[in-house]
């Protein structure tokens, strides 16, 4: 059982990393660098709570 | 080709942030599904450092460590509410670098983490198996890849895993503290003829000390909690009672795990083995205890090395933002909403450690670079008090006793180097020279790329002094 269930981690292990390669090219030529890194730090808080004493 | 985003959130139109859905649960599931597996592997050679009295020592010793790491960083994560944790605080509070380093402290504490976890959980598997020819290869890969998707499809499912499987984990201690019958002693528990007079303390009042070293393990990791501040939906409560939750309910494990594992196994035994919750469980002669145990070794190992690549992406990607590491690191993914670029550089990284680094050395770095954040913690929150006095900016908490818990944090950060000098002082030593030498490239080489102003952007007034 164990030596097939350690075949099954490498299988597994393979196709999840080629997944998310593959997802990977798909967003980075999908959407524009700009848009990717748009992220800022704290705006979400300065929207959603406002700062107050 | 590139195409204008259609999927775009409420708050920010056409930018992609990372996704605010987390509650208190999930603050408390990556916090203690990171530490839980210090439980069941790590703790216990404290016990060969100074017998099993020391262990309990540094239990308790260790415990008020991490009750101030978990107060100060309460209060000023509850205020400075951003990814990265520690080092958006660094930023704000202290300068760029010291940012920069502690930056580095957290992505290097989880994912020499994520390493130790992945290669305890292939061994434990291996050892289980008692197979020929097995080895722990294929179960460290498939651990830290399947981890790494869970990851990069979001952080709500992430963080509902994590919080599954570390409470099947921390329920398997309480059955396990529950089966023994802790009431009497004699019939199952030996404590008063395990650890006695003559052997309580076999190396003295030293061995106490040198014992911190791994008494870290009871704790580490539960101010990783903080990572998660722009992704909770209301970072002021939740990260306060989820921090706080879990450092009671790891105080409450660590002190049921001592008290069953040193009245089953002799302090010789104990401080040597892998698996001294598994080892219990099997002492008990029960089939259904030791399968549950076993269960529960890999499920606390699991939830760790989940919370470690959270964390760590985040600490990278906080970095990528700030152009402290170039922004290409900085990118969300549109659809899941999560540092998915940082997520897949960190993977080959934590794969090429699991494979050729021992246990002992990825432990030893994670612990270092925790202790070294923790320094900074107690400077820190100093720092804040002097800099923004209580009622000059708004706090989701404020905690007691200041500057009491800062003082004892030092103090006791001291002991801890002073105890890893003792087992690993070259290791320190390298790594204290990796710092400054990294430093060194930051600040002649690297920071002329950051945008000085855009960096700091919490809206709080000018600190007093300036």
């Amino acid at each position: 059982m164990w030596i097939p269930l350690s075949y099954a981690c490498w299988g597994i292990s393979i196709v999840l990393a080629l997944w998310m390669l593959y997802d990977w090219f798909k967003v980075d030529t999908t959407y524009s660098e700009e848009v990717l890194t748009s992220s800022r730090e704290g705006e979400l808080e300065a929207v959603s709570e406002k700062h107050r004493i | 080709m590139t195409v204008a985003l259609d999927n775009t959130t409420t708050i920010h139109g056409d930018r992609v942030s990372l996704l605010r859905v987390l509650g208190p649960a999930h603050v408390w599931a990556l916090g203690v599904g990171i530490v839980l597996v210090g439980e069941f592997t790590g703790w216990n050679f404290a016990a060969d450092k100074g017998g099993a009295l020391a262990a309990l020592i540094v239990c308790w010793l260790v415990g008020l460590l991490y009750t101030s790491v978990a107060m100060i960083d309460s209060e000023v994560t509850s205020t400075v509410a951003a990814a990265g944790g520690q080092y958006a605080q660094a930023k704000h509070i202290v300068g760029p670098l010291m940012a920069f380093n502690v930056a580095l402290f957290l992505v290097f504490a989880y994912t020499m983490l994520e390493v130790s976890d992945a290669i305890l959980l292939g061994d434990t598997i291996v050892a289980k198996a008692g197979v020929e020819g097995l080895t722990h290869n294929s179960f460290i890969a498939a651990t830290i890849v399947v981890l790494a998707w869970l990851n990069y499809r979001g952080v709500l499912m992430t963080l509902n895993v994590n919080f599954v499987i570390t409470a099947i984990a921390y329920i398997s201690i309480v059955i396990l503290f529950f089966s023994v019958s802790p009431w009497t002693q004699g019939a199952v528990l030996k404590l008063n003829e395990l650890v006695t007079p003559s052997n309580a303390l076999p190396y003295g009042w030293i061995g106490v000390i040198a014992a911190f070293q791994f008494g870290i393990w009871y704790y580490l990791g539960i101010e990783g909690t903080t990572q998660a501040a722009e992704e909770v939906r209301s970072p002021a409560r939740s990260l306060p009672y989820g921090t706080m939750a879990g450092m009671i309910t790891l105080l409450i494990a660590a002190a049921m795990t001592w008290y069953v594992c040193a009245s089953m196994m002799p302090w010789e035994y104990l401080g040597i083995t892998y698996y001294p919750l598994w080892d219990a469980g099997k002492l008990t002669g029960s089939p259904l205890l030791e399968n549950l145990l076993f269960i529960a070794t890999l499920l606390a190992a699991l939830a760790s090395a989940n919370g470690c690549i959270n964390d760590a992406a985040r600490a990278w990607f906080s970095l990528g933002r700030d152009r402290y590491l170039p922004s290409w690191f900085s990118a969300v993914h549109p659809r899941y909403r999560t540092p998915y670029r940082s997520i897949l550089f960190l993977l080959p990284i934590a794969l090429a450690f699991a494979f050729i680094a021992d246990l002992n050395q990825a432990i030893t770095f994670s612990i270092l670079s925790g202790v070294l954040q923790y320094t900074f913690m107690s400077i820190n929150i100093m720092m804040f008090r002097k800099k923004w006095p209580l009622g000059s900016i708004r706090r989701g908490y404020t905690h007691p006793f200041h500057p009491l818990p800062a003082i004892v944090l030092f103090c006791l950060c001291v002991v801890t180097f002073f105890a890893i000098f003792l087992g690993f002082g070259s290791q320190l030593i390298a790594m204290t020279i990796f710092y400054f030498l990294i430093s060194l490239w930051f600040h002649f080489y690297r920071y002329k790329f950051v945008r000085r102003g855009d960096q700091f952007t919490m809206p709080w007034p000018k600190p007093q002094g300036y």
